[in-house]
């Protein structure tokens, strides 16, 4: 392995500690209890959001730390990433634009 | 010629002591420039994997807001335990994948292997606990289709209504497209991570060339998130007394 030696440090650059991967993990497990005792609390209609952001946290965790984004170089790959989330949102958000607003009966 | 010209160019900036790397596709000028091509590839088609998965989640949005009430009686049969279970197997899973591309990255070979298998286990774990809880639906007529039943289930917080069955049926499809969908694509996931595993196993990873096991990684990472929307749109809806 010492034809390996040089990319030491090239490899510590792109990638996380172990400890980190650790946390992330235990913070997820963690989102996962929280979000199924809050829906057993009364909270109205705030049951769905509540329930909503903490999947939303549980994602960023995963997509930030586990999928690297945090740690990527090529700013393309941002931008792809956040044209995602914004074309989900133009999807969702016209949508109920127009469902939101009809006349049900 | 011209690859001794670009050789001459990269060299000075790369400064590689070790002539040609195996794994550098030639058309590239270096391996960092290899993996930034393929995470670009991969990320544009987990976007298109977003808006594939993005349109089920419109639709159970738009019905979940139509029929709200008949939406959390058919949530409340679901079995919660079983969904949290495989929320936790699943997270687990994503741990294992990253702890295999660190054991590839500082040539940890019993990490990067044991990882691997344990990935495809808990894939599989996944999946049983999901065939347990579709044999529940086929037993409760909760299939969609024309043996679906669905009588004198009470809507949550109106005790005196019962939910309209043609409306629960909605859900129900909903649940099995949406749960459907993302369990094939744990199967292609599991797949992959065979491969994969072989692969690892040949020796075909370094801590110079990892790329295929990050692409799997990405995958799974993605089909982890669409879980955990899935999980508490699904199930968590109108549970509270």
């Amino acid at each position: 392995m010492s034809e390996h030696s040089t990319s030491e440090h090239s490899s510590s650059e792109h990638s996380s500690s172990l400890t980190t991967y650790v946390t992330i993990w235990l913070a997820l497990l963690a989102g996962t209890a929280l979000t199924v005792y809050a829906s057993t609390v009364d909270l109205g209609r705030f049951n769905a959001a509540v329930a909503l952001t903490i999947a939303t946290c549980k994602a960023l965790l995963v997509a930030l730390f586990f999928m690297h984004i945090r740690g990527a170089s090529e700013k393309l790959l941002k931008l792809v990433v956040l044209s995602t989330i914004f074309f989900l949102f133009i999807l969702l958000a016209l949508s109920m634009a127009d469902y939101g607003t009809r006349l049900w009966s | 010629m011209h690859d001794s010209s670009t050789a001459a160019v990269h060299g000075e900036a790369q400064s590689e002591p070790h002539g040609h790397n195996p794994a550098l596709l030639h058309h590239f000028a270096e391996p960092q420039q290899q993996r930034d091509a393929a995470s670009l590839g991969m990320w544009i088609f987990l976007a298109t994997e977003v808006m594939f998965f993005g349109g089920l989640f419109c639709a159970y949005l738009i019905y979940r807001l139509k029929y709200f009430g008949d939406f959390g009686a058919a949530s409340k049969t679901l079995a919660l335990n079983l969904g949290a279970t495989n929320t936790a197997v699943l997270i687990c899973s994503s741990l294992t994948v990253v702890l295999a591309i660190y054991g590839a990255q500082r040539a940890k070979r019993a990490l990067m292997l044991g990882s691997l298998v344990l990935t495809i286990i808990l894939g599989f774990a996944f999946l049983g606990i999901k065939t347990v809880e579709y044999k529940e639906k086929f037993e409760k007529h909760h299939v969609p289709g024309a043996s679906f039943q669905f009588e004198n289930v009470p809507i949550p917080g109106h005790p005196d209504q019962y939910a309209n069955a043609r409306h629960a049926q909605i859900f129900f499809s909903l649940y099995f497209v949406m749960t459907g969908l993302h369990a094939l694509h744990m199967i292609i996931g599991i797949g992959f991570f065979v491969w994969l595993l072989i692969a690892a196993w040949k020796g075909r990873f370094t801590p110079d060339y990892y790329t295929p096991l990050e692409m799997g990684g990405l995958y799974w990472h993605f089909v982890d998130i669409v879980w955990i929307y899935l999980f508490p749109l699904l199930y968590l809806i109108d549970r509270h007394p």
